[in-house]
């Protein structure tokens, strides 16, 4: 890898009270790069992912999101990022197109590129037929999907994904993965966390956290080369045991 | 602005989409004008007297005839003091009255008499409204007795009476409906406005959506405001439902401008709305807002002279109402309508408001947090 990183994290350190969430986390991810932070529930993937995006401040640390400063710049960190959190966030009551609509224009899309763009995201999605049905009375599945597509519809520069195929079948959660790749293929740095091992092989570099610490950080081929394992899931059983 | 817009839009949508809230705003305004007017009426229509006579006389007599003519009483009697007793702990009698043996004898011989009179006082202001009534049949009934005895003393007849003549101003038939439904206007607009501006925002926290719009560039006060607005249009509306209401069911005298009633109110608004924003910012579920607001509303509702004038607190509760929002909207609601004052003689109470309009938004601006 190579060239400046988009995201810079030196020593990252987050307590609550006397829980340390995350312990000194040093990490950078690169442009274009689908980066993978895995860990068991409750290892900090979350706790990191809501300082990178600006919802929380770090206890100490020095924090760089594409060149700003996360204590100071978090409104224009906020103009550069897209983000889709486990819990899913778009309005149940409102439609496809509504959602689409309300979040486009609170980055300040013009009505009528938001427009086009939905026709052409929901044509390629295959999912033009349900532009009017409120997401409510779609499938989870689907959700997703669009919870995604939603996050990087302003062509934001990183989009964080926080577990974003939780509880979703394989077929579908290979559908996102390739949705993912698409993003990436328009230069979109993914930051993507995950606790389904199988996925963690998707990622071009995965760092795995246990306990509020990073433990590994490699490309996948190298971190199965070194723990001499097949797969993802046994290296990861072998570091966290 | 675009960014406002884009949130009013999307409140809109959400509100008109709710089954439950459509309902609310049509019926609560209803309800609360009808049954709450009737409801805390003041006036005393039937007060229970038992009388017990020990006199029999015609004196007596026609004193009883009195009360009995009068529409507030409804007249039983009584052979002792024991039974009427009993009738008052049941509930049964709200005045005793006992007429002396030899009271018309003492009238007449000595000039003067006595009665006795026995307020059931659990409530106070009912003892003591009953108390007025009773004692204005008995002076009126003083005062025939004074005119008839001129022919036995001439020299009294002589007298000139004074001829005292209320006219009662902004409310001429004291009809206490007119006084009460501008006061329920008031609430209906206070409940409704922090309730739903409350419940809003802590709503989205409770789905999480809030998250997603945290993580967006978005403005603060951007994002309050176009939370504030739609709530505010919906409050300004169910007033001018509840005056269309007042007026046609309680015949409400609307004397002032319907602009500056609207204008005043708007000022309002922004601080209910605005405790109920801050309110969500703080309170992490609906319950806890429903708890928090629910708590300030009865106190200051309860403070604001809706049943009681606001002069006739004690010191300490006055001073308390400086900082009572509710309070000077209650002054100002009633100014308006049943005065028909204008700007200049509300000028105070808008000022007032309008302080605390700013300064309750701005804290909620202030403790919104998009980074915790």
């Amino acid at each position: 890898m190579n060239g400046t990183p988009i995201i810079s994290a030196k020593n990252l350190t987050k307590k609550f009270g006397n829980f340390v969430a995350n312990d000194n986390l040093n990490f950078d991810v690169y442009e274009g790069e689908i980066f993978g932070f895995i860990g068991a529930n409750g290892a900090g993937k979350t706790t990191a992912v809501r300082i990178l995006c600006g919802l929380s401040f770090p206890t100490s640390g020095a924090i760089k999101i594409a060149g700003f400063d996360v204590y100071k710049q978090t409104e224009k960190i906020k103009k550069q990022i897209g983000y889709m959190s486990q819990k899913f966030s778009l309005y149940d009551d409102l439609t496809v197109y509504e959602n689409i609509r309300f979040y486009a224009k609170i980055y300040g899309m013009k009505t009528k590129e938001i427009k086009t763009k939905t026709e052409d995201l929901l044509n390629e999605l295959n999912f033009a037929h349900a532009r009017d049905k409120k997401i409510r009375d779609i499938p989870l599945g689907w959700k997703q999907k669009l919870a995604f597509s939603t996050a990087i519809f302003h062509n934001p520069k990183i989009v964080f994904l926080d577990e974003p195929t939780g509880g979703v079948d394989p077929i579908t959660r290979r559908q996102f993965w390739d949705l993912i790749y698409k993003a990436s293929d328009k230069g979109i740095t993914i930051f993507v966390t995950t606790h389904y091992m199988d996925e963690a092989e998707y990622c071009d570099r995965v760092s795995i956290m246990d306990q509020g610490k990073i433990v590994a950080l490699d490309t996948p081929v190298n971190l199965m080369k070194e723990y001499h394992s097949r797969n993802m899931d046994d290296v990861f059983i072998k570091i966290a045991r | 602005m675009r960014t406002i817009l884009t949130i009013i839009q999307k409140e809109f949508i959400q509100i008109f989409r709710n089954k439950t809230m459509l309902p609310i705003i049509f019926i609560v305004p209803v309800v609360q004008l009808l049954v709450l007017v009737y409801a805390a009426n003041l006036e005393m229509k039937s007060i229970d007297l038992v009388v017990i006579d020990n006199d029999i006389s015609s004196v007596s007599s026609k004193l009883i005839s009195k009360f009995k003519g009068s529409p507030f009483f409804k007249v039983r009697s009584s052979i002792s003091l024991k039974d009427a007793e009993n009738e008052m702990k049941k509930e049964d009698a709200d005045v005793i009255m006992l007429i002396p043996q030899n009271f018309e004898k003492k009238l007449i011989t000595e000039n003067a008499s006595e009665i006795q009179l026995l307020f059931n006082a659990i409530n106070g202001t009912t003892a003591s409204i009953s108390n007025v009534y009773c004692r204005m049949i008995i002076s009126g009934f003083n005062q025939d007795i004074i005119l008839n005895s001129g022919n036995l003393y001439p020299e009294l007849a002589t007298f000139e009476t004074i001829n005292i003549e209320n006219s009662y101003w902004y409310n001429p038939k004291l009809d206490y409906k007119i006084y009460m439904s501008s006061g329920i206007l008031v609430i209906l607009v206070t409940v409704i406005s922090m309730f739903l501006s409350g419940i809003n925002l802590v709503r989205e926290k409770e789905i999480g959506t809030i998250e997603q719009i945290n993580v967006t560039p978005i403005k603060k006060y951007h994002f309050i405001i176009g939370k504030l607005i739609p709530f505010l249009i919906i409050a300004l509306f169910e007033l001018a439902f509840g005056l269309v209401i007042a007026k046609l069911v309680f015949s409400l005298p609307i004397l002032g401008s319907l602009w500056l009633l609207f204008g005043v109110a708007a000022i309002f608004l922004i601080t209910t709305l605005g405790l109920g924003l801050f309110m969500s910012t703080i309170a992490q579920t609906q319950q806890q807002v429903m708890f928090i607001a629910f708590f300030f509303m009865l106190v200051f509702i309860l403070m604001s002279g809706i049943f009681t004038p606001t002069e006739s607190m004690p010191d300490w509760a006055q001073k308390v109402n400086y900082i009572n929002p509710i309070a000077w909207f209650m002054r100002v609601i009633r100014m308006i309508l049943l005065k028909g004052s204008g700007f200049a003689q509300i000028k105070k109470e808008i000022l007032i408001l309008t302080v605390y309009g700013i300064s309750v938004l701005s804290m909620a601006v202030w403790r919104y947090r998009k980074t915790s």
